[in-house]
């Protein structure tokens, strides 16, 4: 059972939240660029790591608002709750951020606009 | 969807083993049950296999004994981080039935349903198999249509599969409450009479200590620290107990499949989540079938020793820790007591979870990779216990061959390119 400090209600139990699973898949822009197989990693693959995890949720019986968090899948420690369109600043979410293969996919390069990039893309 | 009979391979013991039998249990009884063989042996790992299998449960020891039993493989060794079928074979609710939507999936569940109605002979072990029916109940009129659509769909696969009214299940199971001003009111079900149940442990045993009779060494306590590669090709294990060496290996090991594909840079669409059950106190005979809800993620049965079985749903967020949400089985519960008056007094003796790795079809995978000789079978979710024998059956299959065969086939990891989903969440999402 989760304790979870919703940003903008405070604790709750993890009775009054639902779970988004992982967070920061930025939507590509230009699919049709992508190869089935990329566009896969998009679509069906999900990071599935035993440890620091980064995933969506949401307060669904309370202010029905989307954070994001960083938890741990052996623990279920929670080591950071942040906004919708920020990255983690907690050490352990940043190394989960900058370690995950998705970093790499073409589906995420292809979700970066090509001119100058937007202040708040992906989520 | 295939009807033949599946290749059941050597059947009986045709090793070294003693048989068991009424007669030799007579036998042993003259000496106290004293020189009873070992069921297996305690191997130590050799230095190379034709074929290694990671992971001891159910489905990696019937793909071992299948890759000696009908393939003729000899050297054949399964891997075992902890003890012989301690993971999701000994925590799940034993429940078998192949009453599934789609074609893939009747294929696949009924090839398993013909080898476990054979398993006690060929294994020559008492798997106690038990056909005593799962009927799925319906809660609502679109659940009730829903369910009519699927019985035919199963039907026309030749599976057996009937509707029942609420009359009819109320004469079928006693104990079930069909007042209609319940929140999970019985507005009809469907029966599976050659579903049923059988003891999960004495599944995990029968296949190793047949598998042991025909040579494959089972080495427990022996964890995977890494996949070797040389390019694109498997060249060995590395495991807390050195390095073996190999070119094909069949990973069977199901929450954590996603962490062993990382050792060799692949990529699994599988969740970890956690599937919770429990058992009450022993109580003198009242269930003699299987019921399910899909609507309320409930299950239950009766077991050989009286206690009542319950399993719940899986939990809703990622996790490798064993345990789940207090939550979730008490939804499963509050349902179970209205739905089953009787066991409102009963208490809960036992209460476990295990990880079981979903996939977003909620069908398996069983594949080959983009590693040459690294297979994977995985993704069973919620329901893999009752495809136990048909996994390992196809699965060995795939291995000695290099190729999977028609029931195998449309379980490639590339449908989830194509988009060739099997979409099994009606049937299997929740309820096992």
């Amino acid at each position: 059972m989760l304790l979870i400090t919703c940003p903008h209600c405070g604790p709750r139990e993890e009775s009054e939240f639902s779970c988004g699973g992982e967070a920061h898949i930025a939507r590509p822009l230009a699919e049709n660029n992508l190869t089935d197989a990329e566009f896969a990693d998009y679509l069906f693959l999900r990071d599935n790591p035993k440890g620091m995890f980064l995933e969506r949720w949401r307060h669904a019986a309370g202010c029905r608002r989307w954070f994001n968090m960083a938890r741990d899948t052996v623990t279920h420690e929670i080591v950071e709750i942040y906004p919708m369109g920020n990255t983690p600043k907690s050490k352990a979410g940043k190394a989960a951020h900058a370690d995950s293969w998705r970093r790499d996919t073409a589906a995420e390069a292809a979700a970066k606009p090509a001119s100058k990039s937007r202040s708040k893309q992906g989520g | 969807m295939a009807t033949d009979q599946p290749d059941r391979g050597l059947r009986g013991l045709p090793g070294g083993k003693q048989k068991y039998s009424a007669f030799a249990l007579a036998k042993k009884a003259m000496n106290y049950h004293q020189d009873w063989q070992c069921a297996w042996r305690d191997a130590p790992p050799q230095s190379e296999y034709d074929v290694v299998v990671i992971g001891g449960g159910g489905h990696g020891l019937a793909t071992a004994y299948y890759l000696a039993a009908v393939h003729g493989i000899k050297r054949v060794a399964v891997i075992e981080k902890g003890w012989l079928g301690g993971g999701n074979t000994g925590r799940n609710t034993t429940i078998i039935r192949s009453n599934y939507l789609w074609d893939e999936s009747a294929a696949i569940y009924e090839h398993a349903m013909k080898l476990w109605e054979g398993m006690s002979q060929d294994l020559n072990f008492n798997v106690m198999f038990s056909q005593r029916g799962v009927l799925t109940i319906a809660h609502s009129e679109h659940e009730l249509r829903e369910m009519s659509r699927r019985v035919h769909a199963i039907r026309l696969n030749g599976i057996d599969s009937d509707i029942l009214g609420p009359k009819e299940i109320k004469d079928f199971v006693p104990i079930i409450n069909i007042d209609q001003n319940i929140r999970y009111p019985v507005m009809g079900g469907f029966l599976q009479k050659r579903g049923g149940t059988a003891r999960h442990d004495a599944v995990a045993w029968g296949y190793a200590r047949a598998a042991d009779d025909l040579g494959v060494d089972i080495i427990q306590n022996c964890e995977v620290t890494g996949l070797r590669r040389n390019g694109r090709r498997i060249v060995g294990v590395e495991t807390s107990r050195g390095f073996i060496k190999t070119r094909k290996v069949g990973c069977v090991v199901a929450g954590h499949s996603s962490v062993m594909a990382a050792m060799a840079d692949i990529r699994l669409p599988l969740a970890s989540r956690p599937l919770q059950a429990l058992v009450s106190e022993p109580i003198k005979p009242v269930l003699d079938t299987v019921i399910m809800s899909n609507a309320v993620h409930m299950y239950i049965s009766q077991s050989d020793k009286g206690e009542m079985v319950l399993g719940a749903g899986v939990d809703k967020y990622n996790s490798y820790a064993q345990r789940g949400s207090f939550p979730v089985p008490e939804h499963m519960i509050a349902a179970a007591v209205e739905l089953f008056p009787v066991l409102s007094r009963l208490r809960m003796l036992r209460h476990w979870g295990g990880i079981v790795d979903t996939c977003p079809d909620a069908s398996p995978i069983i594949s080959k990779t983009d590693v040459d000789g690294l297979y994977f079978n995985c993704g069973w979710g919620t329901g893999g216990f009752k495809a136990t024998p048909g996994s390992g059956h196809v699965f060995a299959d795939l291995i000695a061959n290099d190729r999977p065969n028609s029931i195998a086939a449309p379980y490639a990891l590339d449908r989830f390119q194509t988009g060739l989903l099997i979409d099994e969440h009606g049937a299997a999402g929740v309820a096992h």
